[in-house]
């Protein structure tokens, strides 16, 4: 398996030839800005399209194909579009805040982004506390959403808006015991050395049941903190028109739906990491060969290919549920998931201090 | 870890303007190449088609404001369960007596709220 950080490694050497260290590094900065805007906008662009092929699929329909082949670039098209719409200004916004609530949605969906492991070597941000640092920034979009209700001074948008935060932060709630659950058997709350952990075999099967229960717990919280599928009614249409972001109008709507969709990647992303390897190529243990195979695959593959797998599953989820209450909603997280999940934490603790793990 | 020169607090800095450079351009870009015409009706609140009906920065369901304060509580208690997490193996019996008093308490905490009647959506 090959370790990408030696890559970057010779390309510091290598820039250190040409110009003093600082500047080195300040390129470096921009490079990665660069990068990180660039994957940002193609995944979502690429995620707005997957949605409606699969959707479409569901439906038996075709979905787009009119724009370039198969539809590709569908997505592209709607950007230009959006952004060619009217920036509408309001009357009776509270215009600081209106302005503020989009960039702390895509500031925190791009911090947040920035912690995933890409690859081997290739951990952008890769503190200590990696994953706890990932659910605190992911956490700020909660407050952007509710801003965003607050300041649009609409009945529509306030009432979206505490929806969707009474809805994201309950289930944040789980979704945290989740990552407890995890971390208690992996021992660390780095990046690489979660993804290094499970380089024997991937904890869903090395942390067999409590390692199940924490992922369907975890897909049912990562459904609900995107505000999708069976959770979404903070925008649902027929009651609220469009929920929290009523009031945006062109590009600064297209915000709330970027990060949407790059919500669902990450948290896909993070359920990848906790229990698919992150990066880490399937390995059975005694299988050398096999695993010899595997390794063969880049590891920016694997991640992306799981996330994408396991995003897939959460866009199915939309298709097959109807859409919940809001009482249902809250008893289903309160009543149900958190003991669930604290039952599968005392679990797991149990598994990991007699060493019944694989 | 890119490169070990770096440090990884000026990475997440640097996500954090990359983020704001995205809006910021991208609203920029908008705000050349869109269209902007004036219309008085514009300017007011999506809602019915009539004019708004009192003030829609209005007071609230209290229920919401009660699960805000109950996941607060909960919040900061599993938080103080990651360091533990991590140290699980090492820690031991004694680490285990410790947290199993904290964990009740939690559970306690639950219960009681339950039993108050906090997570019923009324």
């Amino acid at each position: 398996m090959q370790d990408l950080s030696v890559g970057t490694a010779w390309f510091h050497t290598f820039l250190l030839g040409f110009i003093p260290e600082w500047a080195a590094v300040t390129l470096e900065c921009l490079l990665i800005g660069v990068g990180l805007l660039l994957l940002y906008s193609v995944l979502a662009l690429f995620y707005i399209l997957f949605e409606r092929k699969v959707c479409a699929a569901f439906q038996c329909r075709l979905g787009p194909n009119r724009v370039g082949p198969w539809g590709l670039l569908q997505s592209v098209a709607d950007m230009f579009k959006i952004l060619i719409k009217e920036l509408i200004s309001l009357n009776h916004t509270d215009k600081f805040l209106f302005a503020l609530a989009p960039y702390l949605v895509i500031i925190a969906s791009m911090m947040a982004f920035a912690v995933l492991p890409w690859g081997n070597g290739i951990e952008i941000v890769n503190f200590n506390v990696g994953i706890f640092f990932l659910l605190a920034v992911s956490s700020i979009g909660v407050l952007g959403i509710l801003l965003a209700g607050w300041s649009s001074n609409n009945k529509f948008t306030l009432i979206g808006a505490l929806r969707s935060g009474a809805q994201m932060v309950s289930y944040e709630l789980s979704m945290g015991l989740c990552v407890v659950t995890m971390v208690v058997i992996a021992g660390t709350m780095n990046i690489h050395e979660l993804c290094m952990a499970q380089q024997h075999l991937w904890f869903i099967f090395s942390g067999h049941i409590p390692a199940i229960i924490a992922f369907v717990i975890f897909m049912i919280v990562g459904t609900a903190e995107t505000n999708r599928g069976p959770f979404d009614l903070p925008e649902a249409e027929s009651e609220l028109t469009a929920g929290y972001h009523t009031e945006y109008s062109g590009i600064h709507f297209g915000f709330f739906y970027l990060a949407e969709y790059l919500n669902l990647f990450i948290v896909s992303g993070v359920a990848a990491l906790l229990f698919f390897g992150g990066w880490m190529p399937l390995h059975i243990p005694g299988l050398d060969a096999f695993n010899q195979v595997m390794d063969y695959i880049p590891s920016v593959i694997w991640f992306v290919g799981k996330a994408v797998a396991l995003s897939f599953i959460i866009i199915w989820f939309k298709w097959t549920f109807p859409r919940l209450r809001i009482d249902q909603l809250l008893s289903l997280e309160w009543k149900y998931l958190l003991p669930i999940n604290l039952f599968n934490l005392v679990l797991m603790v149990i598994v990991v201090t007699f060493g019944l793990y694989l | 870890m890119i490169a070990l020169q770096i440090q990884n607090v000026t990475l997440a800095f640097v996500a954090l303007l990359t983020g704001a450079a995205l809006v910021a351009a991208a609203l920029l870009i908008a705000k050349l190449i869109s269209p902007s015409s004036y219309n008085p009706q514009k300017g007011e609140a999506y809602e019915c088609g009539i004019p708004t009906r009192g003030e829609s920065m209005a007071r609230f369901k209290v229920g919401y404001y009660l699960f805000a304060i109950l996941f607060l509580m909960f919040d900061i208690e599993t938080v103080f369960l990651y360091p533990w997490a991590v140290r699980v193996r090492e820690l031991g019996a004694s680490g285990l007596t410790a947290i199993a008093i904290f964990f009740a308490i939690i559970v306690l905490g639950l219960v009681y709220a339950w039993r108050k009647g906090a997570l019923e959506w009324k």
